[in-house]
């Protein structure tokens, strides 16, 4: 077996990362995948603070991902909230429905 | 340990738990009470901000220098004028509740906390705070679809933002192996070549930064978001976290990465360019007030960056005062808009102020100050903004900055002088309704300041190199 070391996790987390944003991105079906792949970018990043905690052998890192865990679901929360709302004025929740605004 | 010089957070931070209690207690109309709470906490914070010592607190994670106290004290006094600003729309749109001013209140800390910033869980800690209190007031209005629809747009790319400055992060702590500012100049300082993790970094934290400005390229939230919130949260959204988010963006290039301009100076010039013209045209077409200020915001952060691409004290300098003018100038030009009323509704339209020169020469008089002071015509504030900003680039040799600010501010004058000539040569439908004595008070005072700035420019010249001096140390 061949060891894993810094640069699989980074390449994981770098991975993730990426799917999170072409996720924003390419989705056009609804919100909810938006909130999911905002999700994923966080956790790419919790994997890439764990990971170089553990390869600095320093403890920043892994405090850096408990407070990005609980905002996170502070973020979450709001996000749903505000999706709430928006569901109740438009019955929607369509990502090309969000368009009224432009010019 | 020095925890009393986070005072004024503090104090903010219990003061906003307190008035949330108050607010619950079911009696009815208790909206006015909690807003004149709140309004005096932003005071007594603003005094312990003016008192406040220097140093750093919290192991390196805070610091309070001449520099936090100059942009906390614009953001304190932004935020004040934000709730005044809302005080009587709120209660005509039937949206005064007690949840409006203690959100401000929570941004403001989460404002306050991101200039004091020394060390990278601080900032994002801050950031957030100020982030999720302004995802919430921009869907205020919440039978609105407008507003619930820039809610949920400013949440989507924020958020987003908000993964990619985290993402900047934790590349910055695993190459710099540290996530204290200063310690990541000293580790940017030993190395001969900055390893390529940490400049990918670096450039992800500034494009999150840039985006909480509104800088093009990730400018494109801002018309919408805009347009759609409620008149006095935009009022809001483009004073006082635009002035934390550019200070924020100072410290963070100027201090930690400091040793790095070659690299983040280019991507700063970019940004301003970009932001100056976008700024200057797109906003010519516009009908919608709001969506025209949303374009000449991001003119202005077009400006208030060239300072910083210069990367010179007097750059910086001239950054400062730059936001101070536009702070209070733009407060001001809302106040026009949230007055903007007829028969009880609201209204948003450039044609709407049609004939304001007859109706109200006044309000006429003083958006007339305001705009000509965006135009940056002497011997109003704004013209000084931008001479500092143009002489600063000129001095650093950075003369295709100066000439496109030069053009971009021609082009925008356009669109703040067809303002003026709509409000006296158009024939409008008729008067608008009285405006409340708050938005008359708010008119008075920036459009004071905007008129008679050049009588002290002494005062804030000292206190910017002041705050200069503590920030590049």
């Amino acid at each position: 077996m061949f060891d894993i070391g810094l640069s699989h996790f980074l390449s994981v987390s770098a991975i993730l990362f990426v799917l999170g944003v072409l996720g924003i991105f390419l989705n056009r079906k609804n919100i909810i995948v938006i909130l999911m792949s905002l999700e994923l970018i966080l956790l790419a990043v919790n994997l890439n603070f764990v990971a170089f905690s553990s390869a600095l052998q320093d403890l920043t890192g892994q405090i850096f991902t408990m407070f990005v865990l609980t905002v996170a679901a502070a973020e979450a929360a709001i996000g749903l909230a505000i999706l709430v709302i928006y569901f109740r004025n438009r019955s929607s929740i369509e990502v090309d429905d969000v368009s009224t605004l432009k010019g | 340990m020095n925890w009393t010089l986070i005072l004024p957070e503090l104090v903010l931070a219990l003061a906003g738990l307190a008035v949330l209690v108050g607010g619950v207690i079911p009696k009815r109309d208790s909206s006015f009470a909690i807003n004149m709470a709140v309004l005096g906490s932003l005071l007594v914070a603003g005094v312990l901000v003016l008192a406040q010592g220097e140093g750093t607190a919290f192991a390196g994670q805070y610091v309070s220098d001449a520099f936090t106290k100059f942009t906390k004290l614009l953001v304190v006094a932004g935020a004040a004028l934000g709730v005044l600003l809302a005080l009587d729309w709120n209660v005509k749109q039937g949206l005064a509740k007690f949840e409006y001013p203690v959100l401000l209140l929570l941004s403001t800390v989460g404002m306050m906390i991101m200039l004091s910033a020394n060390d990278l869980i601080a900032l994002y800690l801050g950031l957030e705070l100020l982030s999720l209190s302004l995802y919430v007031v921009a869907a205020f209005d919440r039978d609105n679809g407008r507003s619930t629809e820039a809610g949920l747009k400013y949440f989507v790319l924020g958020a987003l933002a908000s993964g990619l400055l985290l993402y900047g992060a934790s590349l910055v702590y695993g190459y710099a192996g540290t996530t204290n500012f200063d310690r990541i100049a000293d580790a940017i300082a030993a190395t001969d070549t900055v390893p390529f993790g940490l400049v990918i970094g670096l450039v992800l934290v500034l494009a999150a930064l840039a985006f909480k400005v509104s800088a093009v390229p990730f400018h494109m939230w801002t018309p919408d978001v805009y347009e759609g919130a409620p008149t006095p949260v935009t009022a809001f959204f483009a004073s006082a976290p635009k002035v934390a988010a550019i200070g924020l963006l100072a410290r963070v290039v100027a201090g930690p990465f400091g040793d790095m301009a070659g690299q983040w100076q280019q991507i700063i010039i970019l940004c301003s360019l970009g932001s100056m013209i976008l700024g200057a045209l797109a906003a010519i077409g516009q009908k919608n007030l709001k969506r025209l200020m949303a374009y000449s915001s991001i003119g202005h952060v077009g400006y208030a960056l060239m300072g910083l691409a210069v990367a010179s004290e007097i750059g910086m300098q001239a950054l400062l005062i730059y936001i101070a003018i536009y702070l209070f100038t733009n407060v001001g030009a809302f106040a026009v808009l949230v007055a903007m009323r007829r028969n009880g509704q609201a209204l948003e339209k450039v044609d709407d102020l049609a004939g304001l020169g007859r109706t109200d020469p006044a309000m006429a008089l003083a958006m007339t100050l305001f705009m000509f002071s965006m135009a940056g015509i002497p011997p109003l504030a704004g013209f000084f903004g931008k001479y500092f900003v143009i002489g600063a680039a000129i001095q650093g040799g950075f003369i295709t900055l100066a000439v496109v600010g030069v053009l971009s501010s021609a082009v925008s004058a356009y669109y703040y002088l067809r303002i003026i000539k709509v409000m006296y040569f158009d024939n409008g439908v008729g008067a608008l309704d009285a405006r409340p004595a708050s938005l008359s008070v708010v008119l008075a005072g920036t459009g004071l300041f905007t008129l008679f700035f050049f009588a002290f420019p002494g005062l804030f010249l000292s206190a910017a190199q002041a705050a200069v001096t503590a920030l590049v140390g």
